[in-house]
């Protein structure tokens, strides 16, 4: 099966700066990925690459067998890209309700004049976000404070939120920047059976830039890991924590005498 | 239970749809609210009932700064510009081309919808502070272009433009003055519904979504610069056609009534009748329609120092407006129903 995301040669460079250079890897169709790297590696470089918000000074990054290096940052969801944020995002004025079904935006066309008038194909559109809502409530516990402002609750609900809304648009990869950022051990532990949940109810793929390196190797089937913006290794979770050039960008004694350490 | 077969068919019914008695009581209050509105047409007199109308006139004007202000998060000190725009061209269509001032309506918005497309348009990439003032210097400049002398046989210069108040049609036993109030009501009730309906919509999501999270609206799949630019015209149309109204019930334009000072008062009534609501431009409309007259009476000398101190006590009494108030009110009475009824709903 043709990957759904690849990812060739990518370079970023900023002024003289090369943050990430000539990056190559692929996520599998319903496949997790996890993308690691100790602190300035590239990760989130190359994580803003593939979400649109950064286009790469090189290279080529193909969606689903269609190229998207440089594609206008509103056309990712419509495309089928969901995204979460590293320090959540979401709509802060809002409820819990209203910001999930404004993730099913790219899912509408309804206008300015078919909303106003309240047209039959904006109507429809509305039942189907709603319809779509519901279950997602219920399965990420929110149903309870659908009608909250989400600035009122608690930083773990927050971040269920902004899956909520990630997920109601049917994206067929979600990217996600560090899910885990801030959560108590508990919380961690339900994001690991939530990530694996989703992925098997909505067969989607899920692109995971993550700090926390036991969740990563629990949830993934292949990981990538960057170190100077540099690919260092690319396998099975046994196989990256294994290699040698991972074991020295994370904890090595090598690292120690070229004074990297973090 | 034997007792309660009797029980009507929507009372068994509420408890499954909690929203039912809401819905039922909300279509209650609609004739309500309309034989509420239509009243003061019958029951006050005539200067009080032009006064009203101006009401009217600026809870539009203040609804359409409020799309663009309070839900899009995008500040226009320069509605006034709007609001002359709409003004200018009923009054020119009515006295030079002799239409009908109803016939003006479409006219003035989609000239107004056009010109805030156009404003709106290379405005928003300036945004935040820069679009505040881009659309100050709107406001300064329309007045002066108003009287320049190249569009003088259109616009009168600073004379302005005189035009005659309708009469009732079809024989309708009203005066002027009430049917001008009954006209107003109708097509600000039309617009307040739409508006409404709009903002809860995918459109209004989307308008609040790029105020509270650019970034976030974008990678949801929202055209930033596509719904800024529609949002920016939508609010000038809607403002300019408060302002057509204006100049039918007003039977004046003139430059100096639409200065800089307009764009204020506009601003001033969005923030004192709620930002981000769409029944606050009401009492906006009657802030700043009423308020300073209030002051003119008790203060007399120095009305502009009580206009200040009170809206300086609005702002520490009501930093919501009063719409903020009204629904702190409505949740807190809710709280209470629920607590009283107990109901399993969490």
């Amino acid at each position: 099966m043709a990957a759904l995301l690849d990812v060739s040669d990518v370079v970023m460079r900023f002024g003289g700066v090369t943050a990430v250079g000539r990056v190559s890897f692929s996520v599998g169709q319903r496949s997790i990925c996890g993308l690691i790297g100790p602190n300035g590696a590239g990760k989130t470089t190359l994580f803003n690459c593939i979400s649109g918000i950064y286009r790469p000074s090189g290279g080529r990054i193909a969606f689903d067998g269609q190229e998207i290096t440089g594609a206008p940052r509103h056309r990712m969801a419509g495309l089928g890209i969901g995204r979460t944020f590293q320090n959540v995002a979401l709509f802060r004025t809002l409820s819990v309700r209203d910001n999930v079904l404004a993730g099913a935006h790219s899912r509408g066309g309804a206008g300015f004049v078919a909303s106003a008038l309240r047209l039959a194909p904006a109507r429809r559109e509305e039942a189907e976000a709603e319809g779509r809502l519901r279950p997602l409530l219920a399965m990420l516990d929110l149903a309870s404070v659908a009608h909250v402002p989400v600035a009122a609750l608690p930083f773990g609900t927050q971040k269920r939120v902004e899956m909520a809304r990630a997920l109601i648009s049917g994206p067929k990869l979600l990217l996600l920047d560090e899910p885990a950022g801030g959560l108590n051990h508990g919380e961690v532990d339900g994001l690991a059976s939530l990530l694996l949940d989703i992925r098997e109810r909505f067969s989607l793929s899920i692109l995971l830039v993550e700090h926390h390196m036991n969740l990563v190797m629990r949830v993934s089937d292949k990981v990538v890991a960057l170190d100077f913006g540099k690919k260092i290794a690319d396998g099975t979770p046994a196989e990256v924590r294994a290699e040698p050039e991972v074991i020295r960008a994370y904890l090595g004694e090598e690292a120690e005498r070229h004074g990297r350490a973090a | 239970m034997a007792a309660e077969d009797a029980v009507p068919v929507e009372v068994v019914a509420a408890p499954a749809r909690p929203d039912a008695p809401t819905d039922s009581l909300a279509w209650l209050a609609v004739p309500a609210m309309v034989l509420l509105a239509m009243a003061p047409a019958f029951l006050v007199e005539s200067f009080r009932l032009f006064q009203l109308t101006s009401v009217v006139i600026y809870a539009v004007a203040i609804l359409g700064l409020n799309i663009v202000t309070g839900y899009n998060g995008q500040i226009s000190l320069g509605h006034g510009a709007f609001y002359a725009v709409g003004a200018y061209t009923t009054a020119i269509l009515m006295a030079s081309f002799g239409l009908p001032y109803w016939a003006t309506l479409p006219v003035s918005a989609a000239v107004c919808g056009a010109l805030g497309w156009g404003i709106g348009f290379p405005a928003l990439r300036l945004g935040g502070l820069y679009l505040a003032l881009t659309t100050f210097a709107l406001a300064v400049a329309v007045p002066q272009v108003l009287k320049h002398d190249a569009l003088e046989t259109w616009t009168g210069g600073v004379q302005g433009v005189f035009i005659a108040k309708p009469d009732a049609p079809f024989g309708l036993p009203l005066s002027a003055d009430q049917w001008m109030y009954l006209f107003t009501v109708a097509i600000a009730a039309a617009i307040f519904v739409l508006a409404r309906n709009l903002l809860r919509s995918r459109i209004g999501r989307a308008m609040m979504a790029i105020r509270d999270q650019p970034t976030a609206a974008e990678a949801m799949g929202m055209d930033l610069a596509a719904l800024k630019t529609r949002t920016f015209a939508l609010s000038a149309t809607i403002t300019g056609v408060a302002g057509a109204l204006s100049a039918v019930a007003v039977e004046f334009v003139s430059p100096d009534s639409f200065s800089v000072n307009l764009s204020i008062t506009l601003f001033v009534g969005m923030i004192v009748g709620g930002v981000a609501s769409i029944f606050g431009a009401v009492f906006g409309g009657l802030f700043v329609v009423f308020v300073p007259n209030l002051a003119e009476d008790i203060a007399g000398a120095a009305p502009g120092v009580l206009y200040g101190a009170i809206l300086i006590l609005f702002v520490f009494v009501l930093p919501t407006g009063f719409a903020g108030l009204l629904r702190r009110v409505a949740a807190s009475a809710r709280r209470t129903t629920a607590t009283n009824d107990a109901t399993p709903g969490r």
